[in-house]
């Protein structure tokens, strides 16, 4: 447990910095569904969530690498958002006292809640973002700290309690806002940002309390491809620093850049693991979600020349011929 | 000039009556529910009713005033616990519902009859006359006997009283006024200290121009006395700097957090139900405080203290601005000062009798007075809805 409770530079962070060393980790994963890790941060045992006669997620078995990238795709209402709550405490599984069990660093958080959850050191962010509108940027960003003496009534009227570790809150909400390029929006209210700018907010927040693992729920959604870049830069050395990653999302190209790990979920289960490139090349996984043709550049102009079109059509209809052959 | 004179007194002696101070402190406890916490409690009444029976039933038993006080506490902060243990795990109306109806519960049972010993200790509708429990306040006076006019040096010793010297003070005072409206919105450069120094100086030198303007005469010491006045208004000043403390601090912040959006504030590691929980009792004991301000120079009457009360409270905070630290206060003042002149100039101009023009009786100015404050309101949620001192930059976006 003392290993454990150690912050996210602890013992295994210098290891998993270096890429090959993880190449070499995750190699030693079979890429199949449910697969067991070397040191898993968080194992998830029979988890399903049904709303009405819908099953959102039945995850049977799920377990996340310490200190690794990890991202979850999916089509859309594959249940990623809603596996996300279960885990971090804001919805409760269908299976609860059923057998489902859910673990995050050897603790139990059967019956935790989504406070305690981030207090434990999984801190998530939100699909739709939740910016505290009327707060200004700096005063949400210090709301991410977490413990401070001052947020209990018995020491808030008292400033000597809380001055200093205030002032030491500041400086790294400073430091993080100019990492996330919003510093100077720091005495605007969070409201007035823009979509893209609340993603970040609610990221640079997120990172406030050093948690040990951070779950990104479509992180670059609305964000500027200048940002994505550094914003995929911080993750990697957030990585590099001994944090664990788990996040959704839907552009592939961030997740072949920088997840070391894909998990692929589909109508609420998991379906394939696996390294970006086994997983993208995964026959099921490009039917069920990617499509034949993700790796297409839609912006490119050469697709408006007939040429290439043919030539798309052409692919088509030969795949669907291969197809049919298979079928028959 | 006399009539004016006359108006304006009447509204000097609401300004400064402690049943306002009274409602002021329960804004104040609102404020911390409604405006930093988002937590819609309309049942402050009660919270202000529970605080005065506790008081009043306590000091009427025998208890010393201390243990009277801590008492009529005790009760608001059961209260709180008790409405928001079920509620505060819910979504915002149920605390709503649950205390419109518990704060009349609260009243029915104050002013019910069928127990003995309850009525015993609450006498019922009538409720308890203020003499059977002020006492132990007066006698704390040390201002003595005898009357005392606020402000001693006044206009009826400059140049004989004449109309010259009023109107150039109000000149003055309105001034002043404009003078601190061009501060606050920052059209003058001042910043800091200075910009505080010079808000508080000129709302002093206001208040005692108004006070040589319109003199008032009270007695040192009996029920709505100058030691009533003196007290409420300085528990109002504390009331306002604990305000002060506890919304600056990161507990105040944390508030805030709550209202803007609870789940953030969970995906924080933040225990939202014990901050809303806090919140609740601290509001609701400013509650208890006003309420037993508000009954020490009338009675603990259960139908003076009921709904009606808790929308006067909400109007006060909207109208001073909901989440300002002056607001409560503010707000408290110009609605019933407010009232008063509405009250005054119509049964000085629109009664009968009195005027000759005059077709209102008596009730009918009182009546028609709400009328006009109501439209007064309206105007001012459509105009200004943040209220006085508000920031308008917080309506540029749907919470």
């Amino acid at each position: 447990m003392s290993e454990t409770s150690t912050p996210p530079t602890g013992s295994t962070g210098g290891a998993l910095a270096d890429p090959a060393e993880r190449r070499r980790l995750m190699s030693t994963v079979t890429p199949e569904p449910g697969a067991a890790k070397a040191d898993s941060i968080l194992k998830v045992d029979k988890i399903t969530r049904q709303f009405g006669g819908i099953t959102a997620v039945d995850v049977e078995h799920l377990e996340v690498q310490r200190g690794i990238i990890t991202a979850l795709i999916g089509p859309n209402g594959a249940g990623k958002t809603t596996f996300f709550n279960l885990i971090t405490g804001f919805d409760k599984p269908t299976s609860a006292g059923h057998g489902a069990h859910w673990e995050f660093d050897g603790r139990s958080l059967n019956r935790t809640s989504a406070s305690s959850v981030a207090r434990s050191g999984m801190v998530r962010t939100f699909q739709l973002t939740k910016s505290l509108s009327r707060m200004t940027v700096m005063e949400n960003m210090m709301l991410g700290a977490q413990g401070q003496a001052g947020e209990s009534l018995a020491k808030a009227l008292f400033r000597p309690f809380w001055a200093s570790e205030e002032k030491q809150i500041e400086q790294k909400a400073l430091e993080l806002l100019e990492r996330f390029k919003l510093h100077e929006k720091r005495t605007d209210f969070a409201g007035s940002l823009s979509g893209g700018q609340r993603k970040l907010l609610e990221m640079a927040r997120a990172l406030m309390s050093d948690p040990k693992m951070i779950m990104l729920d479509e992180p670059m959604a609305g964000v500027n491809p200048a940002l994505t870049q550094s914003l995929l830069g911080h993750i990697q050395s957030l990585r590099d620093e001994g944090m664990t990653v788990l996040f959704v999302e839907h552009d592939m190209h961030v997740v072949r850049h920088i997840s070391d790990w894909v998990v692929v979920m589909a109508e609420g289960r998991v379906v394939a693991e696996g390294a970006a490139d086994s997983v993208m090349s995964n026959p099921a996984v490009i039917d069920a979600y990617l499509g034949a043709h993700h790796d297409t550049d839609l912006g490119d102009d050469e697709l408006l020349e007939d040429s290439t079109m043919e030539r798309l059509e052409h692919e088509v209809a030969e795949e669907q011929a291969e197809r049919e052959e298979g079928k028959s | 000039m006399d009539d004016i004179q006359n108006i304006l007194g009447a509204m000097m002696r609401v300004a400064i009556d402690p049943q306002t101070a009274a409602v002021a402190i329960a804004v104040i406890g609102l404020n911390i529910h409604f405006g930093y916490t988002g937590l819609l409690n309309i049942g402050q009444s009660a919270f202000m009713l529970l605080g005065a029976y506790g008081f009043a039933i306590s000091i009427t038993q025998g208890i010393p005033m201390f243990f009277a006080i801590l008492i009529g506490l005790a009760l608001a902060l059961v209260f709180a616990l008790v409405l928001g243990v079920p509620t505060l795990k819910l979504r915002g109306d149920y605390l709503a519902i649950v205390t419109i109806s518990a704060a009349e519960i609260i009243r029915y049972v104050g002013r019910s009859v069928g127990i003995g010993w309850l009525t015993d200790l609450t006498k019922g509708a009538q409720g308890i006359p203020g003499s059977q429990y002020r006492a132990p306040f007066t006698n704390l006076s040390f201002f003595g006997d005898g009357n005392t006019t606020l402000l001693p040096f006044n206009y009826t010793d400059v140049a004989g009283g004449s109309v010259v010297v009023r109107l150039l003070g109000w000149v003055v005072v309105i001034a002043l006024v404009v003078l601190l409206v061009r501060i606050a919105r920052g059209k003058l450069a001042l910043a800091g200290a200075a910009r505080t120094g010079a808000m508080v100086g000129i709302v002093v030198v206001a208040a005692l121009i108004c006070l040589f303007l319109v003199p008032v005469t009270q007695r040192n010491t009996g029920a709505n006395g100058l030691w009533f006045t003196a007290v409420a208004w300085t528990v109002v000043g504390l009331s306002v700097l604990l305000l002060l403390g506890l919304t600056r601090s990161p507990w105040g912040r944390a508030l805030r957090g709550v209202r803007e959006d609870e789940d953030a504030m969970r995906s924080l590691g933040k225990n939202v139900f014990a901050i809303k929980m806090q919140a609740l009792v601290i509001g609701g004991l400013f509650g208890a405080l006003g309420g037993m301000m508000y009954v020490l120079p009338a009675t603990v009457q259960p139908d003076s203290m009921g709904r009606t009360l808790t929308f006067f409270c909400y109007t006060a905070l909207l109208l001073g601005g909901a989440a300002t630290i002056w607001g409560p206060v503010l707000g408290s003042l110009i609605f019933y000062v407010g009232r008063a002149f509405v009250i005054a100039v119509s049964q000085t101009y629109l009664q009968d009798g009195s005027s000759p023009i005059g077709f209102m009786s008596n009730q009918q100015t009182q009546q028609f007075a709400f009328i006009v404050v109501g439209v007064a309101l309206m105007l001012l949620v459509i105009f200004r809805p943040q209220g006085i001192l508000g920031d308008k930059r917080e309506l540029r976006f749907n919470v």
